[in-house]
């Protein structure tokens, strides 16, 4: 398993969820939780993937899914689970 | 499983506070490119540093984008040069020659700064040493990304009063030298007591000779990240705000200690340590000094600053000793004045002087950093700041450190822009009493007594 965490935050909008999950079926990128909170009207959404059967390298991943983000006025990150994992648990 | 609100935290931290990496510094043993001939030397250097380093500057931003957290500095520090020119330089200008393969070598890597253009001089000077010292101020001028450090005393030796005077003149010189940029040479040497053999961190970085062959030392950072934590909970005791600081160091140093793991394994070079500082950069939000103000200070520099930045580094230190594995350099809280605006803003409106940012250096990490003074202050003057400084660190078993600048043609009123991470900087006035006699001594301070602490 290749975990990695992506954020979704930005103004809410139609069709955000379905555009970075479009993205994420055509490229192999396994989802495994969904979760979402509006903090001061602002979209914040968290997805647990698996990127173990992708074959574009991470960084190429990162950079079109932030790029889909600037498309739709939202800002996307993808990042390692690791650096969370790290900084929460003990 | 991680939640979203952690999620968010951490990357509001990177986002809005300033959470980042300040330097990954690969240390790089040098003592088997020693040689008698100065080009076999220089060549042995080159490709040493060049072979080891080639993947540093890719790997670091690699393990940036996948972590999502900014890594700001690559580094290269290496053996202390006056131990691996020894046998070949017979003049300053040898050295000279090896500090412009330096400044090659760590251009060909894409590193911007590499440390170890060092002696280690606390109890004596060797013929190479000094030769090396009395190059600094040519090096400097004529490189650039070249960092210099003279370790002046130590606990165990005393301090080298000769090693004082000459660093006085020589900072002198080096301000001379680089005079048209501000003496900004001088920006890059730091005299030291104590110094450790695997900081990171510049300008007082250098590969000890206790170290392995290559080694990765991390320096973490976040002044802002405290800050911020601090401002949720304003007017609580101080259990609390101790709590907090060291939950808040303990984040911080989580995130360094997965740097420098993932970095140490995609290097093939074991891991050395994490150097757990609250370092400051000019950056709004980025400060020491903003914490000390959170704390309940109305300014950096007013009574209660020294016991206030005491809490604030031993908080730090039990927060992130948790966090690593393995801790070491400096640790602790940096005040230099240049790089920080709380400070700059501090000296600015009268809160902070010299003398009060001595009394801080008791309780903190490194010393006396960053300090703009008047290009006319005697090179007696110098020493005596250094000899002061040097005394703290030897009697109380620390670290100390002077970096400052004397600016060529510049007075108390002036201001000195050295722009990028080492900021801008007030001149400071500097006590005019005379201390000559004191300095002019020759030979060295005894080591202290152990025992019958007061």
């Amino acid at each position: 398993m290749n975990k990695s965490i992506i954020t979704v935050v930005g103004k809410d909008a139609v069709g955000i969820i379905a555009k970075v999950c479009t993205y994420l079926a055509e490229n192999n990128v396994n989802i495994l939780d969904i979760s979402q909170t509006i903090v001061q009207e602002y979209f914040n959404m968290m997805m647990i993937v698996d990127m173990s059967s992708v074959e574009k390298n991470f960084e190429v991943i990162a950079n079109e899914l932030s790029e889909i983000g600037l498309n739709i006025g939202v800002q996307v990150k993808c990042q390692r689970e690791e650096i969370f994992d790290k900084m929460h648990r003990i | 499983m991680i939640n979203i609100y952690e999620v968010l935290e951490t990357n509001k931290m990177i986002e809005h506070e300033n959470l980042d990496v300040r330097t990954i510094t690969m240390g790089i043993n040098l003592l088997d490119c020693a040689d008698t001939d100065l080009d076999t030397v220089c060549d042995k250097i080159y490709n040493k540093i060049t072979r080891y380093a080639k993947d540093l500057v890719k790997t670091g931003d690699d393990i940036s984008k996948e972590f999502g957290i900014p890594i700001v500095n690559k580094r290269v520090s290496i053996t202390p040069i006056s131990l691996v020119g020894g046998a070949a330089c017979k003049s300053p200008k040898d050295y000279v020659k090896i500090a412009h393969t330096l400044d090659k070598a760590a251009k060909e890597v894409g590193i911007n700064f590499l440390g170890g253009y060092s002696a280690i001089v606390s109890k004596g000077m060797t013929k190479s040493d000094e030769l090396l010292i009395r190059s600094i101020p040519q090096a400097l001028a004529e490189t650039e990304r070249i960092c210099s450090s003279v370790n002046v005393g130590s606990t165990k030796t005393g301090i080298n009063m000769d090693a004082v005077r000459l660093m006085g003149e020589i900072i002198l010189q080096t301000a001379e030298s680089t005079k048209e940029k501000d003496s900004f040479g001088c920006a890059k040497l730091v005299v030291l007591c104590n110094a450790p053999d695997d900081n990171p961190f510049m300008a007082g970085a250098f590969h000890g000779v206790s170290e392995a062959d290559a080694i990765i030392n991390v320096g973490v950072s976040g002044p802002g990240v405290v800050k911020y934590a601090l401002e949720q909970i304003r007017g609580a005791s101080f259990e609390v705000l101790c709590e907090t600081i060291k939950r808040t160091a303990f984040k911080i140093t989580r995130v360094g200690q997965l740097v420098a793991q993932e970095a140490s394994h995609r290097l093939g070079v074991p891991f050395g340590i994490i150097d757990l500082s609250l370092a400051p950069t000019p950056a709004i939000g980025d400060s020491v000094a903003e914490i000390l103000q959170e704390i309940g200070l109305e300014r950096a520099g007013a009574p209660g600053t020294t016991a206030a930045l005491a809490l604030l580094n031993d908080q730090v230190k039990k927060g992130g000793v948790m966090a690593s594995s393995y801790v070491g350099g400096l640790s602790g809280a940096f005040i230099p004045v240049s790089e920080d605006q709380g400070m700059i803003d501090a000296v600015e409106c009268g809160a902070l002087t010299i003398e009060k940012l001595e009394a801080m250096t008791c309780v903190c990490s490194v010393g006396l950093d960053m300090i703009a003074i008047p290009g006319e202050t005697p090179a007696t003057t110098i020493s005596g700041i250094i000899a002061d400084e040097a005394a703290i660190g030897m009697i109380n078993q620390k670290t100390t450190a002077v970096r400052i600048i004397p600016v060529i043609g510049k007075n108390v009123g002036d201001t000195v822009e050295f722009g990028g991470l080492l900021g801008h900087a007030p001149v400071m006035p500097v006590n005019s009493f005379d201390c000559s006699m004191f300095v002019n001594r020759k030979g060295r301070i005894p080591a202290p007594i152990h025992s019958f602490k007061n």
